[in-house]
């Protein structure tokens, strides 16, 4: 696969705990994914140097400086520490401050942690009268929803490229297969198309079984410099060929979450030639210096059936307007030409914000190790997990081996 | 007896016979914004510019929709019983922007479709004790009546 650069680095050791809907501390779940993700790597918390936790903004202040929440979880040790918060792209960039670490020298080995505890239903924004803040101001004014938008865009497919409900669910009934195999999946049922037309309609064309739950769930990962990597395995490491954080170039003509409106196009600079995704998937693919026909897997953050083919065309697995034959051929079935979300996604999981990035870069280390179980993927030497946090934070890793 | 019309949100539109929503352009940049009163994009090749007040385009083509059959949560004030609702995206030439609104009152969101021509009006977004608090939305242009 693609060759060592000097800007990799080297996943030693992965934990997760198991996603649901637990409603105990978001603190216990994170302290499980860094037990594992210490033995699984063979080191002793004292031996990390350098702590990177993403935040989570709904468990009070722990949460906003889950860093120092984990360290003195673990017991403090005099680590160094950073917490991130990016909304669904908390996670990576917890993942890129480590690295950053790690290849400026400061650390030969670090442990990034997400974990959350979510609240039913709906995401709500912050409480009171927050007349300032668009994401209070958009439930306020037009009941905008995180489905609303989600289905902003799976009506465009229809009326643009001639998807179909049934086109949707299929991505539903292919993840739910792949998640009946992760002992790690909230929903580890298959689901039938005719159940998911047959559940509410919660934004149309969106049916409650097209949209992702939020779950709780916590995922670490204990990185190290290649250095370091190689005086402690026997073989060669799996590693991260790339950490994509870009954020849009304007104008981004998509409208985002939690906007009102789109950038204008009609200024002067003309329109930038990527779109925000696309643009997320090129540097990684640049920094790796991979393209889109090298991968093996890809994990994508499936909000709803609808966005992951959209990521399909966004991160160049087809054409755009092709995604749809993509799933109705099977070519993103484990087994098919290029597996999407081997792990059952976020269809399976629910979302965990802080944590569901780490999530996708522990399945990739999986299936680069080979030890993925029934949900493996033959072979495969290049993962690239993808997602976008909030305004505007890329978020994309791309693991080989 | 006539009800007081209240804006819902201040300084985001205009009232009277044609009702528009108040953005602004960009002085050295031609970038139009909406909304104003709060963190918005800028063009990066002018990120400090003078920005005038405009009143953006009243018709634009529909750029895509969705019905909502879920109560969203506060600060949503949802009727009780609660009542599906429309989201509209639309694109205004002019400007070169897509914005949402929530579909007229009178409209139907069985006759939305991507690319159909639309004009912004007002209608009650929610009825207190102060008066009925009034937001943009945005009407079929065929379906006009009257």
């Amino acid at each position: 696969m693609a060759g060592e650069r000097d800007t990799d680095i080297a996943v030693l050791g992965i934990g997760m705990h198991p996603w649901g809907k637990w409603g105990r501390n978001f603190v216990e779940y994170g302290m499980v994914a860094a037990r594992d993700a210490l033995a699984d790597a063979g080191l002793e918390w004292r031996d990390v140097q350098f702590v990177s936790g993403g935040e989570t903004v709904r468990n009070g202040y722990p949460g906003y400086v889950a860093g120092a929440t984990f360290a003195q979880a673990l017991g403090w040790q005099g680590a160094q520490v950073a917490s991130s918060y990016a909304a669904c792209a908390s996670g990576v960039t917890a993942l890129s401050t480590a690295r950053a670490q790690i290849l400026a020298g400061f650390c030969d080995v670090a442990l990034v942690i997400g974990a959350d505890t979510t609240p039913k239903g709906f995401l709500a924004p912050t409480a009171g009268e927050r007349t300032d803040d668009p994401d209070w101001l958009r439930f306020r004014l037009l009941g905008a929803t995180n489905p609303t938008y989600f289905a902003l865009y799976a009506r465009r497919r229809m009326d643009l490229y001639g998807a179909t409900p049934s086109d949707f669910a299929k991505v539903k009934v292919k993840n739910s297969r792949h998640g009946l195999h992760n002992p790690n999946a909230r929903y580890r049922k298959e689901v039938t198309e005719e159940e998911i037309l047959a559940s509410p309609m919660v934004a149309d064309p969106l049916h409650l079984l097209d949209i992702c739950a939020t779950s709780d769930g916590a995922a670490a990962l204990v990185v190290s410099s290649m250095e370091y990597a190689r005086s402690r395995l026997a073989g060669p490491p799996v590693r991260i060929a790339a950490i994509s954080t870009v954020t849009p170039s304007y104008p981004n003509t998509v409208i985002e979450l939690p906007n009102f409106a789109s950038d204008s196009a009609a200024g002067i600079g003309g329109v930038p030639d990527l779109g925000f995704k696309e643009s997320i998937a090129a540097k990684a693919y640049e920094e790796a210096g991979i393209g889109a026909g090298d991968l093996s897997l890809a994990e994508v953050y499936d909000l709803s059936t609808a966005l992951e083919l959209d990521w399909y065309e966004q991160i160049g697995l087809c054409k755009q307007g092709e995604a749809e034959r993509l799933v109705r051929d099977g070519d993103t079935t484990i087994g098919g030409r290029i597996p999407v979300n081997p792990s059952g996604g976020l269809a399976s999981f629910g979302e965990a914000v802080p944590a569901q990035a780490l999530a996708q870069v522990c399945e990739l280390t999986w299936q680069m190790r080979g030890h993925a179980g029934d949900r493996q993927v033959e072979g495969a030497t290049a993962g690239f997990s993808v997602n976008q946090g909030l305004f505007g934070h890329g978020s994309g890793v791309i693991v080989v081996r | 007896m006539s009800v007081q019309q209240v804006p819902a949100v201040e300084g985001w539109f205009t009232g009277g016979e044609e009702p528009a929503l108040i953005g602004a352009r960009g002085a050295e940049s031609g970038s139009y914004f909406f909304p104003t009163a709060v963190a918005v994009s800028a063009n990066p090749r002018a990120p400090f510019e003078e920005r005038e007040e405009v009143l953006l385009s009243r018709r634009g083509t529909v750029w895509s929709y969705t019905t909502n059959y879920y109560k969203p949560p506060p600060p949503y004030v949802a009727p009780d019983p609660f009542v599906p609702y429309t989201v509209v995206a639309v694109e205004l030439e002019r400007e070169r922007i897509v914005v949402l609104g929530l579909l007229a009152a009178d409209a139907d969101p069985a006759a939305l479709r991507v690319g159909l021509g639309v004009e912004l009006t007002l209608r009650t977004l929610y009825a207190d004790d102060e008066g009925e608090h009034t937001v943009w939305s945005w009407r079929p242009v065929d379906s006009e009546v009257e």
